[in-house]
């Protein structure tokens, strides 16, 4: 997994709530074996049209936001399926950090997995960043993760909260899988006391 | 004395295998279900690092996303991708000694309802698919939810996660339901009422009176969509009922080990004066037959409402609305019994287990799908197909225009050749109204088996209880 240390780079701003991860990944491209090559079909449903023509007005096609490397969004952002080809798209089109004043749980979780960054802020300093990003490809917002803050394009600094660990993780692009087995001795413990006292699981 | 734990406590509890300072815990995984869609990427991740299953008696697999429903399939499956991931799975499974219920097994069928039925799911368990309808395993007093396929891998490796523990949250249903208002009206009620974010951060336990006189399969029906409110989980306390669900299923515990699980499940219930960060209470009698309007589950309306104006919403959601209202072709005001459909779908996790089946059969009793109406019916896994049709249920709904399909998860969310055209609608017993999540531009009505079956007849969104 990539680390995450600092970014700075365009935002986009998508002021919708509930963006599902149907809307971001469709279903028709979950048939892939792969992890990667899913940046074009990022939001598919509302970026192209039935052709294949891109939509114009929708704001990944404008030229401002074509390499958009941060999302700003409505509540609840990720909600519905699983499915871990919504953040690999997302990862693939560029987006490294998504911004909003919720998350689906497992969405969130995913993010982590592929060293996107997804911060939570109450709704009026998302607002603060949504204006910021409807300036177009001059405002630039950096986000630092090692000091937990996001800089708007006229120098306003937000302050973020994030979970420990997952910054532990994201800041040095750690494999968890790793660190659990680190504790494999523990995991034997449990399996030896889970035969003696629950066998039938 | 320790203080009282809620169900999602002592789950929990039982299952800790490190705590770090922090609060980061590694959370023991008695049972891993796996399906062809998010499963490839996990597999390929262990080959490349060189690691293994750690526990592949704990781990199941079916196909069941892109499988599809007609029986023609057992000749194998025509769209390429979809073929590919059915065989990624088979090998997947073989190389690394998982049990597979394959395409031509009667066993096969939607993950979420071959699990319950052949005694993988049990109470007490954690349990986790590459799906996040795996909360429907909550029915049986089972911490179950949804990972995405980097956990896949995870779990596949260590049979552990990582996780900081949720929060608790409490819906009480008590009283008795109405004729006519099944699992699927309390579980769209309650999303209706606490919105797509209300559970998010917590473990939802359904309790209450009402919930207690559900069957398993309607117990399901609740749970299953307990991530649609926004809750990883749902949980409900083990009884009689459900130990006489899972006694004599196959992988159901048998002699001694069966009266020493059964001494446990017993203890499997919130204790008196357990702290619950959050409780919602719901009186049985204020629910209605409901159906949702919108492109988002929380969009629940009784049956007998209208569809709403957008200025009746405030903030965001305002918007949010009026985008929905264009995308299904509705006008505020219209009575949501004069939306006419296309399409009726009976099928899905949420209700494609044998009790729903039976009632759509009972409102058809006599009637015919409606000319013009394509109507169909996929049972959640072979098992099911198989009692539908010793039933005789299968040959009435194939008599009253019903087409009898195979199992799979099909139009739910249309991964397999079942969906919708461009401007179609469908009355449908799944549990997501997403825009495109049946077909692009297809839009879709939740409802239940019931309500389904009633619009089925009269080819619009009918109150089932005209036709009781």
């Amino acid at each position: 997994m990539e680390k995450f240390t600092t970014l700075t780079g365009v935002a986009a701003p998508l002021p919708l709530i509930n963006v599902d991860t149907d809307m971001i990944i469709p279903k028709q491209f979950l048939k892939t074996i792969k992890r990667t090559g899913l940046g074009k079909n990022l939001f598919d449903e509302m970026r192209y049209d039935r052709d294949g023509n891109e939509i114009a007005d929708f704001v990944l096609n404008q030229p401002a936001y074509r390499n958009a490397q941060i999302l700003i969004a409505g509540d609840n952002f990720g909600c519905g399926s699983s499915r871990e080809h919504a953040p690999w798209a997302l990862l693939d089109f560029g987006i490294r950090c998504i911004i909003a004043p919720s998350f689906a749980d497992i969405f969130y979780n995913n993010c982590f997995k592929n060293g996107i960054l997804p911060i939570v802020l109450p709704q009026e300093e998302v607002d603060i960043l949504m204006e910021d990003a409807k300036k177009g490809a001059n405002a630039r917002i950096t986000v630092d993760l090692e000091s937990q803050t996001i800089t708007t394009s006229d120098g306003q600094e937000i302050h973020f909260d994030i979970d420990p660990f997952k910054k532990h993780c994201l800041l040095n692009g750690l494999d968890d899988i790793g660190l659990t087995l680190e504790h494999v001795d523990k995991i034997d413990a449990y399996e030896a006391r889970l035969r003696a006292e629950r066998p039938w699981a | 004395m320790t203080a009282p734990k809620t169900l999602y406590d002592k789950i929990w509890d039982a299952h800790l295998v490190h705590e770090a300072e922090d609060g980061t815990c590694i959370i023991y995984i008695d049972r891993h279900l796996v399906h062809e869609v998010t499963s490839p990427q996990a597999f390929e991740g262990l080959r490349l690092s060189g690691r293994t299953v750690r526990c592949p008696e704990k781990t199941v697999a079916v196909p069941d996303h892109n499988v599809p429903t007609d029986p023609d399939r057992l000749n194998g499956i025509r769209d390429e991708q979809s073929r590919i991931q059915v065989e990624e799975l088979r090998r997947n499974a073989r190389e690394f000694g998982i049990e597979l219920y394959d395409v031509d097994d009667i066993r096969q069928g939607i993950v979420h309802i071959v699990g319950p039925e052949q005694g993988w799911t049990l109470p007490g368990m954690t349990i986790v698919c590459g799906d996040s309808h795996t909360a429907t395993h909550g029915a049986f007093g089972a911490l179950a939810h949804g990972i995405g396929t980097s956990e896949v891998e995870h779990v596949l490796a260590t049979q552990t996660l990582i996780q900081k523990k949720s929060k608790n949250m409490l819906v009480r249903v008590d009283g008795e339901l109405a004729p006519g208002v099944t699992a699927k009206d309390i579980t769209l009620s309650i999303i209706g009422k606490t919105g797509t974010a209300g559970g998010t951060g917590h473990v939802i336990e359904y309790a209450g009176s009402a919930i207690e006189s559900l069957s398993m399969e309607g117990r399901m029906t609740v749970c299953n969509m307990a991530i649609e409110g926004g809750a990883r989980a749902g949980l409900i306390a083990p009884d009689e009922k459900t130990f006489e669900y899972i006694k004599g299923r196959p992988h159901a515990p048998k002699g001694e080990d069966w009266e020493k699980a059964l001494a446990y499940w017993r203890t499997l219930k919130s204790d008196p004066g357990a702290h619950y960060d959050k409780v919602v209470e719901i009186d049985a009698a204020d629910i209605a037959p409901v159906v949702t309007w919108g492109t988002s589950p929380e969009d629940v309306l009784p049956i007998t409402a209208t569809v709403p104006h957008p200025e009746d919403f405030e903030g965001p959601k305002r918007e949010a609305v009026r985008r929905a209202l264009d995308y299904m072709g509705l006008t505020p005001g219209m009575k949501l019994t004069d939306i006419e459909i296309d399409t009726v779908f009976i099928g899905s996790c949420t209700n494609g287990r044998i009790e729903d089946l039976r009632e759509v059969a009972k409102i058809m009793e006599g009637r015919k799908v409606k000319e013009g109406i394509r109507a169909m019916i996929v049972p959640g896994s072979g098992l099911v197909r198989a009692q539908a049709e010793a039933e005789g249920i299968a040959q009435k709904l194939i008599e009253a225009g019903f087409e009898w399909r195979m199992a799979g998860c099909s139009m739910c969310l249309g991964m397999n050749p079942d969906q919708l055209k461009p401007g179609e609608r469908c009355a449908s017993t799944s549990n997501r109204n997403f825009e495109g999540r049946q077909g692009y531009k297809g839009r879709t009505h939740l409802l239940s088996p019931a309500m389904a079956a009633a619009a089925a007849v009269t080819g619009r969104l009918t109150d089932v209880r005209d036709l009781l």
